[in-house]
């Protein structure tokens, strides 16, 4: 009995402090990290000028997350017809582009880009979408409550919504195979790819390497790592013979990290829950004094009605008038 | 009182059963019924087949009618409650005592619709609570705006239940509620300031999404600001509808009173949306996006908010008082209320994702959901105002309840 109080007290305590400490102090520091203090996260480097649009890559992935089978198959080509997206039953899709310049084909895998400072897990208001220390961004359904707020965040629009089911609709996309990575393997995709178009590895090493092709062979590139400096960094990272534009990548993404936006407002908030009860309790202090020398004067006015003329002790001001009767 | 009796008093309006519900059978609540009728089943629909069935949510635009209506139009406009209570209580202005009961519960059922709009909108509405009970995600201005909802929906139950006390005729509980006032009406300032802002500060996070002549690092100031004039429109708008359509509570004193409280309130929303209107200048500055304004259909329509829905019920206004007109005014006052619901539009749904080539932005059985429910909240209004003593019964109405001493008598 005497533990269960306890425990009780304790977890009212929890909650209170939680809330308080929650409302007051957590945003600041929530927010604090800064891009140094960042760990070499795991990223992946996609290196366009490799892929042959095979679509392995997206049965990997459908195999890896027991996704539900395809209603088209995976070698079926007919799919290029038109630009997919990931959806929450393909974590992954490979969407096909025209060079402008030769008229080849591009091939474009694209997934949740797993970015540096996400802006979905900055908006989840219950924790549930998280950045992992390894680098994936990773979601926990078990908290979920369906707001959609990742939804509206994601500037690359990849968290997708299970809109037909009832009862335990979950946000779904790629996980960059965390389950995987945990154990020492690559993600799925990856391990997959025939052409070497995807290498996993840490990010410092990644941007390197790609660096390189790109000098290398300054013909087959065009000179930017789509992802190294973009909403802070993501960890998919891309080159390219052909301009992002081309590709259907957004390229209006500032480089400062998305949820830096917000923060300056978040830090307005304890300022107000501080400031504010002083501020208009002081107003109201204010306010009753007046009324209370406004009372004292009429209860005189009165009394000087009373023992004096017949006149009333009625100023004419509509606001005071009724408070005589106190 | 025998139960009867008292159910015949406060419930059924002084009639019998049976009177009572013939008195139902009117044109309005005809309509009424007929409306939830056929919006029910589309709620029943959502909760059987989920969201995809009623909504034409999808992955890139995930937010629909029922948030820009229920939670970033619904809120501004109940910010009657905070507004008209900080000046009572606050400021001290007891010549607007007679409308602040109303105002509290306008804002009062407003909060609490938004919660049921949520309830309809969110994925898994049974885990509502998960954010001030379960699990913590305090770098999100949502998990900000959740608990001040839920915070200020308790605060604001708790500033209109003297009200509750006094028509259930429980008069000791009702002196108490009575004395809390003051420090759940400041309680409230700090609220509703910062739920207000959060709600623009929202969309801080999406300035790529939002269009250029709506984002701007001002938006949680351009909420807040707008909040506070749409709040005072719906008290003007309100108050006059119900005395026009309720003659228990017409006499040509109260008439008088309420148009001098109209005047009065109407020049608060005007210094409001002259303020706004040059907030709003300094964003497009700010942004240097005047070459926006007049080169593409946006910027038309950013002007055609701009000048038509906050500078002309401004300008409205400002005529109204100078005629001293209170029908201009409650004119005006409509304006900035349809000004707002355009604005909150604008940003949570009609210029979001504005470069994407094609978008849905909401389907008709989402409308019919909006309406049934709206429907619902003017029956629960109109059923609480008919009982309970909101509206003054008549205008001599005590003001002196202010300190919560020399208290007088409403009924």
């Amino acid at each position: 009995m005497m533990d269960k109080l306890v425990t009780r007290r304790g977890f009212l305590k929890g909650v209170l402090g939680t809330a308080i400490g929650g409302l007051i102090l957590h945003p600041v520091r929530a927010l604090a990290q800064s891009a140094r203090e960042r760990p070499d996260h795991f990223a992946i480097l996609a290196d366009l000028t490799r892929c042959i649009g095979c679509r392995r890559c997206e049965a990997a992935c459908n195999r890896a997350n027991g996704l539900p089978p395809p209603e088209v198959p995976f070698d079926d080509k007919s799919v290029f017809e038109e630009k997919r997206r990931p959806d929450e039953k393909a974590f992954t899709v490979v969407n096909r582009y025209e060079d402008p310049k030769t008229g080849k084909p591009v091939y474009v895998k694209i997934q949740c880009m797993h970015c540096e400072e996400p802006a979905c897990a900055s908006a989840c208001l219950v924790g549930a979408l998280k950045k992992t220390p390894e680098g994936p961004v990773i979601y926990n359904e078990d908290v979920c409550i369906g707001c959609r707020y990742c939804m509206s965040a994601c500037p690359f629009y990849i968290p997708a919504f299970e809109y037909f089911d009832p009862v335990s609709p979950r946000i779904q996309k790629c996980y960059m195979c965390y389950h995987r990575i945990r154990k020492g393997e690559v993600p799925a995709c990856v391990a997959e790819c025939p052409m070497g178009a995807l290498t996993f590895g840490r990010r410092s090493e990644l941007i390197k390497l790609a660096r390189e092709r790109i000098m290398k062979n300054p013909d087959r590139y065009v000179d930017h790592i789509y992802g190294e400096h973009e909403v802070g960094g993501t960890d998919w990272l891309y080159i390219s013979g052909v301009p992002f534009e081309e590709l259907g990548f957004p390229t209006n993404l500032p480089e400062k990290p998305l949820p830096e936006l917000s923060k300056g407002f978040l830090s307005l908030v304890p300022i107000v829950l501080v400031s504010w009860p002083a501020l208009f309790g002081g107003i109201y202090l204010m306010s009753r004094s007046r009324d209370r020398e406004r009372t004292a004067l009429t209860r005189t006015r009165t009394q000087a009605a009373d023992t004096g003329t017949d006149k009333e002790g009625n100023d004419g001001d509509d606001g005071t008038t009724t408070s005589q009767g106190e | 009182m025998s139960l009867r009796d008292w159910l015949r008093e406060k419930v059924f309006l002084g009639m019998t059963l049976r009177e009572y519900a013939r008195s139902l059978v009117t044109p309005f609540n005809l309509v009424a019924g007929l409306i939830i009728a056929v919006g029910f089943p589309f709620i029943v629909l959502r909760f059987v087949h989920g969201l995809g069935a009623v909504t034409s949510g999808s992955h890139v635009q995930p937010w629909g009618l029922f948030l820009a209506w229920g939670l970033f139009s619904g809120v501004p406009l109940s910010a009657s409650g905070f507004v008209l209570g900080t000046a009572v209580y606050v400021f001290g202005l007891r010549r607007y005592h007679p409308v602040v009961n109303n105002a509290i519960l306008i804002g009062f059922l407003g909060y609490f619709f938004a919660v049921v709009f949520l309830l309809i909108d969110l994925g898994r509405p049974w885990r509502i609570y998960y954010p001030v009970m379960i699990s913590y995600g305090p770098a999100s201005v949502l998990f900000l705006v959740g608990w001040h909802v839920f915070l200020y929906l308790s605060c604001q139950f708790l500033e209109f239940s003297p009200t509750i006390f006094g028509w259930a005729g429980a008069e000791r509980l009702r002196r108490g509620a009575r004395s809390l006032t003051v420090g759940l009406t400041i309680f409230g300032i700090i609220l509703s300031t910062l739920h207000q802002s959060a709600l623009g500060a929202m969309f801080l996070l999406m300035p790529g999404k939002v269009h250029p002549l709506w984002w701007s690092p001002y938006l949680p100031i351009f909420f807040l600001t707008s909040a506070i004039a749409a709040g005072i429109s719906m008290v003007i708008v309100v108050s006059a509808l119900v005395h026009r359509f309720f003659p228990g509570e017409r006499n040509p004193r109260w008439t008088e009173q309420l148009g001098e409280l109209t005047l009065g309130m109407g020049k608060a929303v005007a210094l409001t949306l002259f303020t706004y209107f040059g907030l709003k200048l300094v964003g497009v500055a700010h942004g240097n996006h005047w070459g926006l304004l007049g080169t593409s259909p946006w910027g038309w329509w950013f002007l055609t908010e701009l000048l038509g829905f906050v500078l002309l019920p401004c300008l409205l206004l400002v005529l109204a008082l100078k005629r001293g007109s209170v029908s201009l005014v409650r004119l005006g006052a409509l304006w900035t209320i349809l000004g707002t619901i355009i604005n909150r539009f604008n940003v949570s749904l009609i210029t979001f994702n504005w470069n994407l080539p094609h978008r849905e932005l909401f389907e008709w059985k989402e409308a019919m959901i909006i309406l049934t429910v709206v429907v619902i909240e003017i029956l629960v209004y109109r059923w609480i105002i008919l009982r309970m003593p909101v509206v003054p019964e008549h205008p001599a109405y005590r003001e002196g309840e202010g300190e919560g001493e020399g208290e007088a008598h409403h009924d």
